[in-house]
């Protein structure tokens, strides 16, 4: 080991270092800026005025979705990320694999869904509620209840470790799912509960704030509420909570010996993560105008997880840009391939038709990315610097043995 | 809650339940299998056993036999079987080592963290049901009839079809076959080998690689003769039709032990049964939520499942 | 350093630059009125033309094509196109589609969205923006009682077709022992309500399956042990046709049937020539196959393959709004008010096209037909009578 330079020529652009070299005021101008150009981000006219050469009639922006809206895509994006940041806080603080975060998720709209649609059975059938709530006051209610439910589940399950609390979190989210769809008597399965109320706010010529044609707003609200999400959690992250987690995660054992109380600990992360799902649930639901059990199955949570560790375990950017790329790439790539002309089928010999729809391609592509960042950046592709240096560690404790 | 249905039906639910709990079991073994030795839950073997189907599908097809046949005499029927296990078992088998040599075999390489183990097997799991997706252009695919659909015999209310009473004696069979191969066989010393300590393995002179490769080879041919089976049973196969399968024969494995054989043997035969009998109690549409609550409940007083995690020291 | 935050505030100054140019060019391009004008008038068709259920919906996206095709051939000058949005039947999906629709100023009638689940999704934008649909095949009752102004529907609904199954097993298959399977969707309670509603007491059983389960072993003791002598399943083909395979193969030698969801090719193909027969399907519509007119043979031509599910039926659809054109109708609004007072015959399917104020066909015109399964192919078509 002694042969190894102590200092490696450094390679790439090393953002991060830069810009924590950079003054305190252009640091901060830099974030104001930065985080004033994400809400532009749905407007059209922001791509038609990038400057990139655009072939002519082609009806190609570069970076736009226009095979769906764009402000669309960006609120699932949105929700997506702060599914991300919560599954973060489980997976990448504490180390717990969760396979059905996206429970937490359903747990949260159907709470805004029952309390605030005027269809809703708690009104028509069993009169435990006089008139639909407003979604403001829901919101609260539905994030209490995902917590809740995060305790509730993590309290027998904490003590299994690794891949089996990975199955019974997976049945928990398939047992809500299907609980969901089987009985007529409160979430009215498949039929589900239309009109669920928008959140509240008119224009100044009295149209509502969130209609349904404008996507804008939601993405607007969400953002706003991703970068409250945000410094809540990198207080926590950076609290004796927050140590404690990076304890568990790296030796439960030895943290649980050096005092830590390693189940309350767990319990906590799993709780946290619980209710930022829950929100991403509300906000969603404050859009939806419909919710049914088939939103939420089981792959949900695995685009979730794979948001997460692309993004790069416990790591806050990680997780943004993790939840942007699982939903805004497949998007992207389908947009792109429907202006270019792409075929959507080749015939293969006359035997075999082969679909080549953009649409039916992109996960194939998108699988295969997830496969090459883990073989190239195993660590994610914006790693907590922390939780790199530990990789770094493991990958020189222990030489290859093949 | 029905007890008449599960009264009257429960020789014929005890049936249906073990056949489809042998599917269950031979797909568990490959998952079973991967984690005793790498601790890795191979996310992408529902794929592996999903080409398995195909492959048995296509078999067929170029013996003449879709799913507008007539059915075929019982000797070729046999044959068309045979053909189908063999083509299916080294089809899954080739896919499994693939996947592993793609996947899996640069992060061992590069000593990835477990994480990254499974998000790339999320993405080859992906990648191999979306391109199977394309090339069937997401259509549901109906399997010739093949076995004759009258029952072997008949007692009372209790029927036996050929297809369960094959499915069965062939699951069984290719268990005990295992069982054999991995406790007194060069190779499957080397399994147990690797295993119980991957590293003084290698120091003693097991080839670890090798291992490994025969590891995830034996998992695919088991998810073939898998294939096969439930082509025969439920009578069609698409591309997307690998995940539930998979989900429910790793639970499989986790409730009889992930890692130890003979639990994915009991995990899957028990998992058969209780979704049958749930499925006739509180009707078919419960049978998952009847699956995972079992499991939950076992995993919250066996917190290793029924026989406890032992590839390594599974020697009879 | 200097230079370097000289640097980064030069960034920062061209970012702001940018962002405000695109802000105020959004503006301006909300102030330009959006006139419409009469060429490249476009229609979309709304629905799953990929996934399981495409089966059910391509036929009608053939059909509307070959309307469209005809009528650019025959006004010289027109150039009508028909954009697909392939929803893949997920109200997920449904939303992103739908709005990416109406923001098109030149799509300016929708034919579809083909199933129910996405309608509850999609017609409420539809709605906002004045964008008028017909659909061919979302038979849900309750989507006429939404107040969408926009919606019509070119079909009779589940409460037409549920009962005629109901008539069907009691009237012509004399079935006194029903079984009823449905799929939990809300197409499969939908039908399943009414068919139980009629047949009463000749119910001997019921269970229910869920989307994407492929073992019915369960089900299949269920049915034999109550002695059934038909089942009927409410839901759609991928799920119906392992199910009624393995029904087979258990030695159950009664009637099967079900509604439109059943309806498609699909479902002969994967169950076999030898399990399906003598299956019987409903649908709210008759037999593409023995359209009126030159439907079947123009089809024919252009498609290389017999008209499907519904195929007839959005025919006839996409010419009522190019009927509109024709008349000068060129607006979403201006649509929408000659759909009000449409009152003609469709050439393919023989219907007479006139709503009623909710949307619904009127009632007069609603036909429920029996298709049974005969050596591959559906056969047999057969007009329900009316309760």
């Amino acid at each position: 080991m002694t042969t190894e330079p102590i200092k490696q020529p450094r390679r790439g652009l090393h953002l991060g270092d830069r810009f924590r070299a950079l003054p305190k005021p252009a640091r901060i101008a830099a974030i104001v800026v930065g985080i004033a150009l994400l809400y532009v981000l749905p407007l059209k006219g922001f791509y038609e005025n990038l400057g990139f050469p655009i072939p002519v009639g082609s009806g190609y922006l570069p970076f736009y979705t226009t095979g769906s809206d764009m402000a669309n895509v960006l609120f699932q994006c949105g929700y997506y990320i702060l599914l991300a940041l919560g599954l973060n806080v489980v997976l990448g603080y504490a180390g717990l694999l969760d396979l059905g975060f996206f429970g937490f998720f359903a747990v949260g709209a159907y709470t805004v869904a029952l309390l605030t649609s005027p269809d809703s059975k708690l009104i028509t059938e069993y009169n435990w509620l006089e008139s639909p709530w407003p979604w403001l006051v829901t919101v609260p209610i539905g994030v209490s209840l995902a917590l809740l439910s995060g305790v509730l589940l993590g309290w027998p399950t904490l003590r299994l470790r690794g891949d089996y609390l990975a199955i019974v979190t997976l049945g928990f989210a398939e047992i809500i799912r299907i609980v969901a769809k089987n009985q007529d008597w409160i979430l009215n399965g498949d039929r589900g509960i239309p009109s669920v109320a928008h959140p509240p706010g008119t224009w100044s010529d009295g149209s509502p704030v969130f209609g349904i044609l404008d996507w804008s707003p939601y993405y607007w609200l969400v953002l706003t509420v991703i970068i409250a999400v945000i410094f809540l959690i990198r207080n926590l992250a950076n609290s004796r909570v927050g140590r404690a987690w990076i304890a568990i995660r790296e030796d439960e054992d030895a943290a649980e010996l050096m005092g830590v109380p390693t189940f309350k600990f767990k319990l906590w992360a799993f709780a946290i993560g619980a209710a930022v799902g829950g929100l991403s649930g509300t906000l969603w639901a404050g859009q939806a105008n419909f919710v049914n059990s088939a939103t939420f199955s089981l792959e949900n949570s695995i685009l979730v997880l794979a948001a997460v560790v692309l993004g790069g375990a416990g790591s806050i950017g990680g997780a943004i840009l993790g939840g942007f790329l699982v939903i805004y790439l497949p998007e992207w790539l389908r947009s792109v391939g429907d202006v270019f002309g792409w075929p959507h089928s080749v015939d293969v010999f006359g035997i075999f038709r082969l679909d080549t729809s953009p649409t039916s391609l992109r996960f194939i592509i998108f699988g295969a990315l997830l496969i090459v960042v883990m073989i190239y950046r195993p660590q994610g592709l914006w790693p907590n610097r922390r939780r790199a240096a530990e990789l770094k560690d493991r990958q020189k404790e222990v030489a290859p043995v093949e | 809650m029905n007890f008449d249905d599960l009264i009257q039906g429960f020789p014929d639910l005890t049936t249906t339940g073990l056949a489809q709990g042998s599917v269950y079991a031979l797909v568990a073994l490959g998952y079973t299998l991967v984690y005793g030795v790498l601790r890795l839950i191979n996310f992408a073997h529902s794929e592996v056993f999903m080409y398995g189907t195909f492959a048995a599908l296509w078999t067929w097809g170029l013996m003449g036999y879709d799913s507008n046949s007539t059915r075929p005499s019982l000797g070729m029927a046999l044959l068309l079987i045979l053909v189908a296990l063999v083509v299916a078992a080294l089809f899954s088998g080739g896919v499994a080592v693939l996947l592993e040599t793609v996947a899996y075999r640069p992060l061992r390489k590069r000593n990835a963290p477990p994480l990254a183990f499974l998000i790339s097997a999320i993405g080859a799991s992906f990648v191999l049901a979306e391109a199977m997706g394309a090339l069937t252009e997401r259509r549901q695919q109906g399997i010739p009839s093949i076995l004759p659909s009258t029952p072997l015999f008949t007692a009372g209310g209790w029927t036996v079809t050929p297809v369960q009473l094959m499915t069965l004696v062939v699951a069984l069979g290719v268990m005990f076959a295992l069982d054999w191969f991995v406790s007194k066989t060069r190779f499957g010393r080397g399994i147990r080998a690797v295993a119980q300590d991957a590293d003084t393995a290698a120091l003693m002179g097991v080839n670890k690689g090798r291992v490994i490769a025969l590891v995830f080879l034996l998992g695919g041919l088991l998810a073939g003769v898998a294939a096969v089976f439930y082509n025969l049973k439920q009578g069609n196969t698409r591309f997307n039709g690998g995940f539930l399968i998979g989900l429910k024969a790793f639970s499989a494995a986790v409730l009889g032990g992930i890692g130890n054989l003979r639990g994915a043997l009991i995990g899957g035969l028990l998992l058969g049964l209780v979704e049958a009998y749930g499925a006739a109690l509180f009707g078919s549409n419960w049978t998952n939520v009847i699956a995972f609550v079992v499991l939950l409940v076992l995993l919250m007083f066996r917190p290793t499942g029924l026989l406890g995690e032992s590839l390594g020291r599974a020697r009879a | 350093m200097r230079q370097r935050l000289a640097r980064v505030l030069g960034g920062v100054a061209i970012l702001a630059l940018v962002a405000g140019g695109a802000a105020a060019c959004k503006k301006e391009e909300a102030t330009t009125p959006g006139g419409s004008t009469v060429s490249g008038l476009k229609i979309g068709f709304f629905g799953a033309l990929t996934g399981d259920n495409a089966g059910l919906v391509t036929p009608g996206k053939n059909g509307a094509e070959l309307a469209i095709a005809e009528y650019n051939a025959a006004n010289p000058g027109a150039d009508v196109q028909l954009v697909p949005f392939d929803s893949q039947g997920s109200p997920d999906k449904a939303a992103a589609l739908a709005t990416s629709a109406v923001a098109d100023a030149k799509i300016i009638g929708i034919v579809g969205p083909a199933f129910s689940g996405e309608s509850e999704v999609a017609n409420p934008i539809f709605d906002q923006a004045g964008l008028p649909i017909i659909t061919q095949s979302a038979t849900r009752p309750s989507l006429n009682s939404k107040g969408w102004k926009i919606f019509h529907r070119g079909v009779g609904n589940d409460l037409s077709q549920g009962p005629a199954i109901g008539r069907y097993l009691k009237d012509v298959a004399k079935a006194t022992k029903v079984f009823i399977v449905d799929d939990q969707s809300a197409y499969g309670t939908g039908l399943r309500d009414e068919v139980k509603k009629i047949l009463g007491a000749a119910v001997v059983g019921q269970d229910k399956v869920t989307e994407k389960q492929q073992e019915f072993g369960p089900v299949v003791t269920a049915v034999k042990s109550s002695g059934a002598d038909a089942v009927f399943y409410g839901g759609y083909t991928p799920e119906a046709a392992p199910f009624l395979k393995q029904l087979r193969a258990g030695g159950f030698k009664g009637t099967f049937i079900g509604g439109d969801g059943l309806y498609d090719a699909n479902m002969l193909s994967v169950t076999g020539k030898a399990d399906v027969e003598g299956a019987v399907v409903t649908c709210p519509c008759g037999p593409a196959t023995a359209a009126k007119g030159n439907f079947v043979a123009d089809f024919k031509a252009k498609f290389g393959t017999d008209p499907g599910v519904y195929a007839d039926v959005a025919y006839d659809l996409t010419k009522v709004f190019l009927e509109g054109f024709k008349a000068g109708k060129t607006t979403r609004a201006d649509l929408q008010a000659f759909l009000g007072t449409y009152n003609g015959v469709g050439s393919a399917t023989g219907v007479t096209y006139k709503w009623e104020a909710n949307g619904e066909l009127d009632p007069a015109q609603v036909a429920v037909w029996a298709f049974t399964a005969k050596d591959g192919a559906w056969a047999n078509a057969t007009q329900i009578p009316k309760g």
